[in-house]
């Protein structure tokens, strides 16, 4: 079947999607966008998190047909142009990056908490990254990037 | 397969009735695991996120009505004053990403015995509104599961909402897992006080063929609770161990991955007596009035 999903902005279309087919699929290997990582298929990871309708989601879990007509924000839409966007200023510059894996999905993830809390205590931090694993960091460098990202988010205001 | 997309729920209820073996998907946080794990593949998938009936809710003084498909961050940040119970046990589904897609109709479709809403259904004598292109009807919650992932609910039949009464008294929700977030319960159990009936509801998750409710230990506490509404006292500890006592009695549990029969039925005495110490120090702060 054929799906029509806005993603990042641009109007796109995948054919021959299967029907069981996931977003997340969809993402990677029709409309060339791997950021979204594919590890562990049910929801457990979060490396595949994506913004529907603005909402985080597990891509791996929304079947394609869902997103018809809907609008999808990946990791690759963050950014505006060369320039990172906070979240990803302050991953990299805590050397919150380790084998880099989790790292779309967690972006993600803290890009969404912050934008509903500007300021966020570490246990709300820990909370919204609930979903996301990482096997590599222990999390305190990514506490300290997402600490970081909150603190320019608001000291830009 | 088939992708249906239904966009009101007349068409839903027209589409399932004419393919009947048509998997229903609102959240997909179960249906999509089968997918990708190529353990079910079905006729056809039934959308139902563009099915604006299974959407919304109503609320009345003694009623929250809850669509099929309002996902659990909804519960959590709209009803946890007039559904306690469920407010809770929604906090402890998945992860925010869960949260923010996984829906009770579908925690009730999938009818697993560890679906975490159902002791918190069950505590409250909720109903379950199905509907089919014959009709409707509303089955409460207690008879709605009839096995391990199974129902009442027929092959044309639709999961439409729920029903779960205001709040009148304190509620409470635990379950044993081996973290916070993304865990499927070893056991769980809820637990709502009724102080103007003076009536105790409970449901007991993961720790049978289907959710149970413990009824012995709900006829003794409200035994046990008679004359002390008025003037709730701590409760002495032999109340809460024979409350504890009587509710791991209730379970059925297995051994399996997650954990032993013993260890379900233990950790279930311990759940109900924390959660009802806490449920009756919340009645004793006069938020509920008798």
């Amino acid at each position: 079947m054929r799906v029509n999903v806005e993603v990042n902005g641009k109007q796109r279309t995948a054919d021959d999607v299967w029907e069981g087919e996931s977003l997340l699929y969809v993402l990677r290997e029709r409309l060339g966008l791997p950021g979204a990582k594919n590890a562990c298929e049910q929801g457990e990871c979060g490396s595949c998190t994506v913004y529907l309708d603005g909402v985080p989601v597990c891509s791996c879990l929304v079947a394609a047909g869902q997103t018809e007509g809907r609008s999808v924000r990946t990791v690759e839409g963050l950014a505006d142009g060369d320039k990172l966007d906070p979240v990803q200023a302050a991953f990299v510059a805590e050397g919150a990056v380790q084998c880099g894996f989790c790292t779309p999905g967690l972006i993600v993830a803290a890009h969404d908490l912050i934008a509903r809390t500007p300021n966020p205590s570490d246990a709300e931090i820990r909370e919204a990254l609930a979903g996301n694993l990482c096997r590599c960091t222990g999390y305190e460098k990514i506490m300290d990037a997402v600490r970081t990202a909150a603190a320019a988010a608001g000291g830009g205001q | 397969m088939d992708f249906l997309r239904p966009t009101t729920l007349a068409e839903a209820l027209r589409a399932k009735a004419d393919n009947p073996d048509a998997v229903p998907i609102a959240g997909g946080t179960d249906v999509m695991v089968e997918l990708n794990f190529d353990k079910r593949r079905p006729k056809a998938l039934l959308d139902l996120n563009q099915v604006p009936e299974l959407a919304t809710w109503t609320e009345d003084d003694e009623t929250l009505v809850l669509g099929a498909s309002v996902p659990y961050a909804t519960i959590i940040r709209r009803f946890a004053d007039i559904a306690p119970g469920l407010a809770m046990a929604s906090r402890t589904v998945g992860s925010p990403q869960i949260r923010n897609r996984g829906t009770v109709g579908g925690n009730l479709g999938s009818a697993s015995p560890a679906g975490d809403a159902h002791p918190a259904l069950l505590a409250v004598n909720a109903t379950v509104d199905l509907a089919s292109v014959r009709g409707s009807r509303s089955v409460g919650i207690h008879e709605f599961f009839t096995g391990p992932k199974r129902s009442v609910l027929e092959p044309d039949e639709l999961i439409v909402a729920v029903r779960v009464p205001v709040a009148t008294g304190p509620q409470q929700f635990a379950k044993v897992g081996t973290r916070n977030a993304m865990v499927i319960a070893v056991c769980s159990f809820g637990v709502a006080l009724h102080p103007k009936t003076g009536s105790v509801g409970t449901g007991i998750g993961s720790a049978g063929p289907t959710p149970l409710r413990a009824e012995d230990a709900q006829l003794y506490l409200a035994a046990e609770l008679e004359g002390r509404w008025n003037d709730p006292k701590p409760l002495p500890d032999n109340v809460l161990r024979e409350f504890g006592q009587l509710v791991g009695a209730a379970a059925s549990p297995i051994d399996d991955v997650r954990g032993t029969a013993d260890y379900r039925r233990h950790a279930l005495s311990v759940l109900a007596r924390r959660t009802l110490a806490w449920a009756w120090q919340d009645y004793s702060s006069g938020r509920w009035a008798a």
